[in-house]
């Protein structure tokens, strides 16, 4: 049987008290959302926060997908459930409809939170390549303002972020721009498994060629779970085959996944430069289908 | 902590430890044994019931979340004695063998054909897809799903 150790419960009523319960309890204190990144890893004993501190009740503020003027913006409390279901991300972000459709499963979907998926900051976590494909950004809240990151910032390393231990992040924001798609490929070995290595690719194309792009990578040991190399490749090309396949290369030059139960190192590499070509085709095929 | 729990439509009141997971809190405080407890790290869907209607694995959900919210768990299904369509599809198809999967199973099958009564195979397998049967029936499971969508006669925990 797991359980958890002991800790103290608090539970939220707003965003600036659940800052001020940060300031107050201190670093150990931790925020739970959904709960289904953190409360396992209590379960196990690797994360033993002394102090709880329950957000779903501010899922009525925090809860949300709505275009404000040329961005979408995602609130942190966000369900995986009904990213996958918004009609507004379907639109704009295909990459993210990609992912949240093999993001464990349906089950574990209507409890998680995007917000709680990015700040566990697992390094097989599907969504911190997505939103790093799209260039996103993050808003983070302190007792004090607010700053505005991006998203390739917030992980610092595995388990990481640049959340601070007083601060909290409420919102995704996306640009969005005319002439681009993007795509997400993933190779798990079940239904609700973590990747065994995974690719998102986001394109803007202006006419036959790449105007911008990004990769986001998962799984596979990369900082900031982007590929500049491989975006680099692309930029300023028409996507043909050859180029593709040489960003793909590029992509998966700067993997560094470690040999595991999911597979060795070097078939996760293989899968990088694969996934990379299969995310950047569709990216741009649906880029040219909107155009 | 005290807690308020609305447990198949009756309020509940316990003092419990934060740390306590809604299985077990359903299991053995509560003592509605019919929602089981699996594998312990959300992956086999034996434990799943509502929160609030909406399909959760309730080892990975802390009972004191549950405060003043509602759950509906497989002893919630039938009505006055009447089994809900999904459980007497269960019973038509063979879609229990040990039984073990069966209640997370049930809940999730309730909650979809409420959500899209005629869903096809694919649809049926996908909703099914966080839940393990370890006897691996899911054919028959399928099938007693396929039933309950055909025969939507009787309306369990859905009104």
């Amino acid at each position: 049987m797991q359980t958890p150790r002991s800790f103290e419960y608090e539970r939220a009523t707003s965003v600036d008290h659940a800052i001020a319960l940060l300031e107050r309890l201190g670093p150990e204190a931790r925020l739970v959302a959904g709960g289904h990144s953190l409360l396992p890893m209590m379960k196990l004993r690797l994360a033993a926060p002394e102090h709880l501190i329950d957000i779903n009740p501010l899922v009525a503020d925090l809860s949300y997908v709505r275009v404000e003027g040329n961005e979408v913006r995602i609130g942190a409390m966000t369900r995986h459930a009904e990213l996958l279901a918004s009609p507004i991300i379907a639109e704009h972000f295909a990459i993210l409809t990609d992912a949240e459709k093999v993001i464990a499963d349906p089950i574990v979907r209507n409890r998680g939170t995007i917000g709680g998926s990015i700040c566990q900051a697992d390094p097989s976590e599907d969504l911190s390549a997505a939103f790093a494909a799209l260039k996103a950004s993050v808003l983070i809240r302190s007792g004090t303002g607010e700053r505005l990151i991006s998203a390739r910032d917030l992980h610092v390393g595995p388990y990481e972020t640049a959340v601070g231990p007083a601060e909290m992040l409420t919102e995704v924001r996306i640009a969005i721009r005319a002439g681009s798609g993007s795509a997400y490929e993933k190779v798990e070995r079940r239904v609700g498994d973590w990747a065994v290595a995974a690719s998102g690719a986001w394109v803007q194309m202006s006419g036959d060629t790449v105007a911008d792009a990004g990769i986001g990578l998962t799984a596979l040991g990369v900082a900031h779970f982007c590929s500049p190399e491989a975006e680099a490749v692309l930029i300023g090309h028409a996507p043909t085959a050859e180029v593709i396949a040489a960003a793909g290369a590029a992509a998966a030059s700067i993997t560094n996944p470690p040999t595991d139960q999911r597979g060795p190192s070097d078939y996760k590499r293989h899968l990088a430069d694969i996934l990379t070509q299969r995310a950047i085709t569709r990216a741009v095929a649906r880029a040219l289908g909107r155009n | 902590m005290q807690i308020n729990v609305n447990l198949n439509g009756t309020e509940q009141s316990h003092d419990v430890e934060p740390r306590l997971l809604l299985v077990h809190y359903i299991r053995d405080v509560a003592g509605e044994t019919g929602t089981h407890w699996g594998c312990d790290t959300s992956n086999c869907g034996a434990c799943v019931v509502w929160l609030d209607d909406v399909p959760v694995k309730s080892c990975t959900v802390l009972a004191v979340m549950a405060d003043k919210h509602r759950v509906t768990t497989i002893e919630g299904l039938a009505v006055g004695g009447v089994l809900d369509p999904v459980q007497q599809g269960f019973m038509e198809c063979h879609g229990l063998q040990c039984g073990f999967c069966t209640p997370g199973m049930m809940m999730t099958a309730r909650w979809l054909l409420d959500h899209n009564p005629n869903p096809s195979e694919l649809e049926i397998r996908e909703a099914l897809s966080g839940q393990l049967c370890r006897c691996t029936g899911y054919h028959n499971i399928v099938k007693s799903v396929q039933w309950a969508a055909a025969h939507p006669a009787t309306v369990g925990a859905s009104t």
